[in-house]
């Protein structure tokens, strides 16, 4: 569950980038986050895995009042929450395989499980055979799964998908949107931000619209 | 594990910084060794010579054997002495022989008449050496009166000094050590803040981020201190030969293994303290 209450955000003095946010998300729920440049879409997940914290307001996610978590709990968190990063935020001298690998690093699992884990997960989202490359290598779109992957692979709660179709045609865009739904069929809640105006409509799940800061929509599923 | 492999990627992408952190860690340690060496060594050279409370006194060449009997009776009258022995010009020869056998060249220039006779005392209590030091030196056969404690305070006074002379070179070049092993680790965590902050937003904890730049710094410091410790351990066997003829009669060659393998466990804790201080500067002040 996410739950943001009266939530605002100043950078800097004077200019709000977030206003008086409430929205409240359950578990297991799609929700697309729309908007145009620049209306918070992506501070809103940066307060979500606390990289940022709101200038007022209160942020819930599964009991855990994220404004008042100890620091050393900061990485707990982010462990249930997996996020597809706008700019992807892949390590360029890493593989791909050593990339994706680097949350279980985290969390000290046994190499050979590891292993198993990230071939599995670079299988369902079809990069397997690009395990050895470096970032560099791949295309948009195979990046995108990179960092798709690298998200899953803890299997979090919570899945934040930051425009994960920016800058792809429409028939990637489209595979990249059907591989989220089966993610969270599988139970994950997701929040995905988004300019893709067709695809919002084909897939008629609830969606939230940013204007400035301010949230002009909440449009409940309609499927 | 993990860490460790971390730590040696770090290291071995930066040689050069590397090289610099560990030759500055040499040089302290080297400074450590040699240092001890003189510590221990005076330390065991003064125990050798305070352990005898010895006066000598050698006599001039016109010195009458009876004026030396006359000499040798007030001083047992007085009831100090422990125990007194002559030693005539011809015993100093042989002495002076048996020393330098090795040596002909030192053998051939010089004779009985040029070695003055002496009377080794020594006195029950030290505190009595004074008075009888007193008594020879007002005896008109003696030429000279060397105390025992005069070396002995002169070597004190020269390993003071010399102590904390070398105390405060190590002090200097520890914090020299400390700053550079700061700064290459502090441009290591700028190079990395990409990486650093990506592994933070997936969830790595402080600690997961810190750990392989403290080993690197523990690295750095352990193996200055292995290199330091060989080097200055291999120049003291090298020289055992001379320093041994030099310190006749002290008994302190052959150094005994356990020195050296003491001083190395010293200087291992000594360096992982350094390494880990540094970094540790290094991480709190650049990982916020
Ligand atoms: N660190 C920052 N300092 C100052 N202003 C910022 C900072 N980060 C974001 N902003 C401002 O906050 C507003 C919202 O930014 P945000 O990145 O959330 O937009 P967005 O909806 O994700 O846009 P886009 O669709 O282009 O990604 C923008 O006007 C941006 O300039
Ligand atoms: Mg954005």
């Amino acid at each position: 569950m996410i739950k943001l209450e009266k939530v605002s955000k100043k950078f800097g003095i004077g200019y709000n980038a977030l206003f008086d946010i409430n929205l409240s998300i359950e578990k297991g729920e799609f929700v697309f986050l729309v908007g145009p440049t620049g209306s918070g879409k992506t501070t809103i997940f940066r307060l979500i895995i606390r990289e940022l914290l709101p200038t007022e307001g209160s942020i819930i996610i599964d009991e855990w009042d994220i404004i008042n978590l100890p620091k050393q709990k900061i990485p707990h968190l982010r462990k249930k929450i997996g996020v597809v990063f706008q700019d992807l935020k892949l390590l360029k001298d890493r593989t791909i395989f050593e990339n994706v690998v680097l949350p279980l690093e985290v969390i000290n699992i046994k190499p050979v499980e590891a292993k198993q884990r990230v071939e599995e997960v670079l299988e369902s989202v079809g990069i397997l055979e690009h395990r050895d490359k470096f970032p560099v290598q791949l295309s948009g779109g195979e990046l995108q799964r990179v960092a798709i992957a690298r998200a899953l692979i803890l299997s979090p709660d919570i899945l934040l998908a930051d425009e994960p179709t920016g800058n792809l045609d429409d028939d990637t865009s489209w595979e990249i949107v059907k591989l989220l739904s089966a993610i969270n069929e599988k139970g994950t809640t997701i929040l995905m931000a988004t300019h893709d105006t067709d695809i919002v409509k084909k897939l008629g799940k609830r969606i939230i619209g940013l204007d400035k800061g301010r949230m002009v929509k909440d449009e409940k599923h309609k499927k | 594990m993990k860490f460790f492999t971390t730590a040696w990627h770090n290291i071995r992408r930066s040689p050069y910084q590397a090289l610099a952190a560990i030759l500055v860690m040499t040089l302290t340690f080297l400074v450590v060794s040699f240092f001890s060496f003189l510590i221990v060594g005076s330390s065991r050279v003064i125990t050798f010579f305070e352990s005898k409370p010895q006066v000598t006194a050698f006599f001039k060449d016109e010195a009458k054997q009876e004026n030396i009997n006359a000499l040798e009776d007030s001083l047992n009258s007085t009831g100090k002495v422990a125990s007194m022995k002559f030693v005539s010009k011809e015993e100093a020869l042989s002495i002076y022989r048996q020393q330098n056998k090795n040596d002909p060249l030192l053998l051939d220039l010089v004779t009985a008449d040029i070695l003055p006779a002496s009377l080794e005392i020594t006195t029950t209590k030290i505190n009595d050496m004074a008075s009888i030091s007193d008594m020879l030196k007002q005896s008109s056969v003696v030429q000279e009166v060397v105390f025992q404690k005069d070396i002995v305070s002169t070597l004190v006074n020269w390993t003071t000094a010399a102590r904390r002379i070398g105390l405060g070179i190590i002090a200097v070049l520890s914090l020299v050590s400390v700053f550079i092993i700061v700064t290459i680790i502090g441009i290591k965590i700028s190079q990395k803040r990409d990486d650093i902050e990506i592994m933070r937003l997936i969830g790595a904890s402080s600690w997961y981020v810190r750990w392989p730049f403290l080993i690197e710094g523990i690295f750095y410091a352990v193996v200055g201190a292995f290199i330091a410790w060989l080097v200055a351990s291999s120049a003291l066997v090298y020289a055992t030969p001379t320093l041994s003829a030099f310190l006749k009669g002290i008994p302190i060659f052959p150094i005994p293994l356990v020195f050296f393998f003491g001083l190395l466990g010293v200087e291992f804790l000594l360096a992982i303290f350094l390494g880990f201080i540094s970094s540790f500067l290094a991480v709190l002040r650049y990982l916020k």
